[in-house]
C-alpha cells in the first residue's frame, strides 16, 4: 500500500485489484518434496476403513510430482477478477464478478474445509451469465466468492476471535463495501454454518439463504448422535436416516474436526509435508474419500485429479493448513454447533445432496428453518456439492433463491 | 524361526541420521498460534527450539550405545517378531516381571527402572525384592514387526506376552503396565493364565459404569459421590472433552497420518502432545524439552534427550502410523473399570490423566492387594520418577513374593 507523502491515514476500505503468481522456486520445491516422501508402510485392511490407502496416495504423490500443472488454475483464477480489502484489521481476498443482466441478484458464496475458492470456479459462469447457457436472464447472479481468514490468499489472523459469527459479520461488511443493499447467501460445510449465522445475526440487508448442508439437528438429537447412543423413538425413517449418518460421522468420521479444532497448531507436519497435506485433505468423509479415490483409479466423476490437486497445492503455496484449521479451534472454544440448529428465520433454501454427510430430512428443515422457501433431494452429488456437480448445483441455487427476486 | 530366540543389536547407518538432520533443517513451518499459552497445540517457539538442538547437537549414538549395553532379543510371536529386552537379577530367586510400555512410548520409557529392579541393593532396596526383567517392544512399535494384517489389540498382545515369558522359561510371573501397558496387563490378568501372579498398573481402569454411562451421555455424574470421585469425574470430563484428539484420530484413521512418517518435527509435535493430568503437552516433557521448570511441573529425570531418544526411535524404525493402529484396533475403553480378579496392585501418580480413587479401583480391582497415591511424578511416571517407581513396584508386588 502506499502512502501520500503527507502521510494521511490509509484508506483501510480501499478493495485493491489482487492475483498471484507463485514463484517457479516454489513450485520446484513442492515437486522435490513430494518426491522425496518418505511413506509409511500400508494399511493392515484392503479398504478405506483406516484412512486413504497407500497405494492411492501413492498414485497422488507419482502425478503430482511429474505431471500435474498449477499454472493452469493458476491462471484461471486471475482470469476472474480477484481483489483484497480490509476487514476488522485482516485482508480478506475475494473473487467478484458482476452479471452483465440488469437486476441481478448479488450472491456471497463461501467455501468450506478442506476448500477455497477453487470449490466455486465452475459455478461463476453459469451463475453470473446463465443466458450463454439458453437459462432465463433472470437467473443472474452477481458473485462474490471470497477466500475465509486463515484460507488461500486471505490474511491470517494473528489472535484469537475469527471464528464463524465475526466472518457472518464480516461478509456482511463486504458485501455492503461492494455497494449493495440487499444479497443473498450461500454455503455447504463452514459455508453453510457461516449463512446460518449470517441470517441469526438479523442483518437487513440479506434477503435470504441457501444452503447444502443445513443445520437441521435439535439440540438432544444431537447430543445423542455424539453420545453414540440408539436413534430415539418415533423418528421417520428419513430421520432415523439422517440421525444414524450423523451418528457415524461422530463415532467414525470426525477425528480431524476434533484434532484442529483442539490441537491445530500440533499438525506441523502438514506445513512441512505435502502428502501430509493431501491425505488429510483426501479424508473429509468416507464418501468423498471414496469419490476421490475413484478419480486416482481413472473413474473421475464430477472430481478430477487436477481439482483435488489444485486445492490441496493452493493450500500448500500459501501455507493455509493450519491457519484454517484454527477456524476449528474457535468453533470450539466459542461452542458453536457444527450441525446443530442456529435460529434461523428468515428465507433459506435447502438442498440435499445423497452424498452429503447426512441427508436432511424436510420435516428437520421446517422445524430448523421456519421460512423454508425450498427444499429438494437432488440425485447425485455429495459434500463438495458445487465442485462436483456445478451443473445441478446451479440449477438449486437458481431455483433456491427464484422467490426472493420480486422483493 | 518361530520358537527361536536371536540376539539382537542396533545399527542405525549414518545416512539415516543425516537423512533426518537433513529433514528436521529443512521443516517448513507454519506461522505461530493465535494464543499465548498451549491451548491451541505444541507452541511454535517450544517445536523450533528442540528441533534446533535435535538437529544440531542432539546425538542418537549415545542412548543406541545403552540399548546395545543391554541383552536384546528377538523372537516371533504369532507372526509378528517381538523385540524386548531381558535382564535377569544376579539373585536367582528374583520375580520375573514383564513391562509394557504405551504411546507415545517404547522401551526407552524403561530404561532407568532397570538397574533399581534387578538389582535393588545398589539403589537401597533389599535383595529380596529384586525382578528378572523382560521389557518387550509392542507389534508396531520400535524394533518390534509391524502386523500386516489386522486383530492386534491389547488381549492379543497379552497372549503374546504369556507366550513370551513361557518362552523364555518363567513358571510364574508378574506383569506391570502404565498408558497402554496397563490395558494389556489387565488383559493379561483376565487370560487367566496360572502363571501370572498379579498386575501393578498405574493407569488402571476403574471407571464404574453408571459413571461411565454418564460421562458419555454428557449428562451430570450420579449423586453421592466422594470428593475424591468428584475430582476424578471432573478430571475425566477434562480428558474427553479436550485432550484425547489423537487418540480419536488413531482410532479412526491411523492411515492418514501420512506426516508421520515424512516430517520428523510432525511425528515430534504429535507425540509431544500427549498431555497427562496436568496439562497438554504433559508437564514434565514441556519442561524437560525447555530445560526449565514450566508451569510448576518439574521434568524429575526427564531430560531433553530422553525426549529426543524416543522420538527419534519412532522416526528411525517409521512406527508413527503403524503404532497408531493400535487405536483403531482397541475396542473397549481404557478407562472403565476392568474387573479384574487376580492380585492387583495400583499406585496413583498425581500427574497421570486421572487420579483412581481408591473406592473405584476396589470395585473394579477385585483383589486389590495394595494401593497408594504418592506425591510426585506424572503420566510417565517411570520415566520422570524411576526411583520412586521401582519403590512402588517392590511394594506392589511384595505381598506376592510369599507364593513363590
Amino acid at each position: 500500500m502506499n502512502y501520500s507523502e503527507k502521510q494521511t491515514a490509509p484508506d483501510t476500505t480501499a478493495i485493491r485489484p489482487f492475483h498471484f503468481i507463485a514463484l517457479e522456486a516454489e513450485l520446484t520445491e513442492l515437486r522435490k518434496r513430494i518426491s522425496a516422501t518418505r511413506w509409511p508402510e500400508r494399511e493392515t485392511v484392503s479398504d478405506q476403513s483406516q484412512g486413504p490407502q497407500l497405494a492411492t496416495m501413492q498414485k497422488l504423490a507419482h502425478y503430482w510430482a511429474t505431471e500435474y500443472d498449477w499454472r493452469k488454475v493458476e491462471a484461471r483464477l486471475n482470469a476472474f477478477p480477484n481483489f483484497v480489502t480490509q476487514i476488522d484489521g485482516l485482508d480478506i481476498h475475494f473473487i467478484h464478478v458482476r452479471s452483465k443482466q440488469k437486476n441481478a441478484l448479488p450472491l456471497i458464496v463461501t467455501h468450506g474445509w478442506p476448500g477455497s475458492v477453487i470449490e466455486q470456479l465452475k459455478i461463476i459462469h453459469p451463475l453470473t451469465n446463465p443466458t450463454a447457457r439458453g437459462v432465463s436472464a433472470a437467473d443472474a447472479f452477481d458473485l462474490v466468492i471470497p477466500s475465509m481468514p486463515g484460507y488461500g490468499f486471505s490474511g491470517k489472523p494473528t489472535t484469537t476471535g475469527w471464528g464463524p459469527a465475526q466472518i457472518a459479520r464480516a461478509w456482511v461488511v463486504l458485501m455492503k463495501r461492494l455497494g449493495y443493499t440487499k444479497f443473498v447467501a450461500q454455503g455447504g460445510d463452514w459455508g453453510a454454518i457461516i449463512v446460518d449465522l449470517m441470517a441469526a445475526q438479523g442483518h437487513p440487508e440479506l434477503l435470504g439463504i441457501h444452503s447444502n448442508m443445513p443445520g437441521v439437528f435439535s439440540a438432544d438429537i444431537d447430543k445423542a448422535a455424539l453420545a453414540g447412543a440408539p436413534a430415539p423413538a418415533g423418528l421417520s425413517v428419513d430421520e432415523k436416516l439422517a440421525y444414524e449418518r450423523l451418528a457415524f460421522v461422530y463415532a467414525k468420521g470426525i477425528g480431524y474436526g476434533y484434532q484442529m479444532g483442539l490441537r491445530p497448531q500440533t499438525l506441523y507436519g502438514i506445513a512441512d509435508s505435502p502428502v501430509g497435506i493431501a491425505g488429510y485433505f483426501l479424508d473429509h468423509d468416507a464418501r468423498s474419500l471414496a469419490m476421490i479415490s475413484r478419480a486416482f483409479d481413472g473413474q473421475p466423476e464430477g472430481l478430477t485429479l487436477d481439482d483435488i490437486l489444485d486445492n490441496v497445492t493452493l493450500t500448500w503455496l500459501t501455507n493455509t493448513f493450519i491457519s484454517g484449521a484454527r477456524l476449528y479451534w474457535e468453533c470450539l472454544e466459542n461452542k458453536v454447533s457444527f450441525f446443530g440448529v442456529k435460529g434461523v428465520s428468515i428465507p433459506v433454501a435447502v438442498s440435499v445432496f445423497p452424498d452429503e454427510l447426512y441427508p436432511a430430512p424436510r420435516s428437520w428443515a421446517e422445524q430448523a428453518y421456519p421460512n423454508l422457501i425450498h427444499y429438494n433431494k437432488v440425485e447425485k452429488g455429495g459434500h463438495f456439492a458445487a465442485w462436483e456437480q456445478p451443473k445441478l448445483f446451479v440449477e438449486e441455487v437458481r431455483a433456491g433463491f427464484k422467490s426472493l427476486r420480486t422483493s | 524361526m518361530a520358537g527361536g530366540i536371536r540376539p539382537f543389536r542396533i545399527n542405525v547407518p549414518d545416512e539415516a541420521l543425516v537423512d533426518l538432520r537433513h529433514r528436521i533443517r529443512a521443516t517448513r513451518w507454519p506461522e505461530r498460534e493465535t494464543v499465548a499459552d498451549e491451548s491451541q497445540g505444541v507452541q511454535l517457539a517450544t517445536i523450533q527450539e528442540l528441533a534446533r538442538y535435535w538437529a544440531t547437537d542432539y546425538n542418537w549414538r549415545k542412548v543406541e550405545a545403552r540399548l546395545n549395553a543391554l541383552p536384546q532379543f528377538m523372537t516371533e510371536i504369532d507372526g509378528v517378531d517381538i523385540h524386548f529386552i531381558h535382564v535377569r537379577s544376579k539373585r536367582d530367586h528374583a520375580l520375573p516381571l514383564i513391562v509394557t510400555h504405551g504411546w507415545p512410548g517404547s522401551v526407552i520409557e524403561q530404561l532407568k527402572i532397570i538397574d533399581p529392579l534387578t538389582n535393588p541393593t545398589a539403589t537401597g532396596g533389599s535383595e529380596s525384592d529384586a525382578f528378572h526383567l523382560v521389557i518387550p517392544s509392542m507389534p508396531g512399535y520400535g524394533f518390534s514387526g509391524k502386523p500386516t494384517t489386522t486383530g492386534w489389540d491389547p488381549s492379543r498382545i497379552a497372549s503374546a506376552w504369556v507366550v513370551l515369558m513361557k518362552r523364555l522359561g518363567y513358571k510364574q510371573f508378574v506383569a506391570q503396565g502404565g498408558d497402554w501397558g496397563s490395558p494389556v496387563s489387565n488383559e493379561m490378568a483376565k487370560l487367566g493364565a496360572p502363571e501370572l501372579l498379579g498386575i501393578h498398573v498405574n493407569l488402571p481402569g476403574t471407571i464404574p459404569p453408571d459413571i461411565a454411562k454418564a460421562l458419555q451421555a454428557g449428562d451430570p455424574p450420579p449423586p453421592g459421590l466422594s470428593a475424591d470421585e468428584k475430582r476424578a469425574c471432573d478430571q475425566l470430563r477434562v480428558l474427553f472433552a479436550k485432550r484425547r484428539a489423537y487418540a480419536l484420530v488413531m482410532g479412526t484413521r491411523p492411515q492418514t497420518l501420512y506426516g508421520l512418517a515424512d516430517s520428523p518435527v510432525d511425528l515430534a509435535a504429535w507425540m509431544i502432545d500427549h498431555g497427562d493430568g496436568w496439562s497438554q503437552p504433559a508437564g514434565p516433557v514441556t519442561s524437560a524439552v525447555l530445560g526449565r521448570t514450566i508451569n510448576g511441573h518439574r521434568a524429575g529425570e526427564l531430560t531433553r534427550d530422553d525426549v529426543l531418544d524416543n522420538i527419534t526411535l519412532y522416526w528411525l524404525t517409521n512406527t508413527g502410523v503403524s503404532s497408531g493402529r493400535l487405536y483403531w484396533e482397541n475396542k473397549v475403553s481404557l478407562y472403565n473399570a476392568a474387573n479384574v480378579s487376580i492380585p492387583a496392585a495400583i499406585t496413583v501418580f498425581p500427574g497421570e490423566n486421572y487420579q483412581a480413587p481408591r473406592s473405584w479401583a476396589e470395585r473394579a480391582y477385585h483383589k486389590l492387594i495394595y494401593f497408594n497415591e504418592v506425591d510426585k511424578g506424572g503420566h510417565f511416571a517411570a520415566w520422570e520418577q524411576p526411583q520412586l517407581f521401582s519403590e512402588e513396584v517392590r511394594a506392589g508386588f511384595r505381598p506376592l513374593r510369599k507364593s513363590i
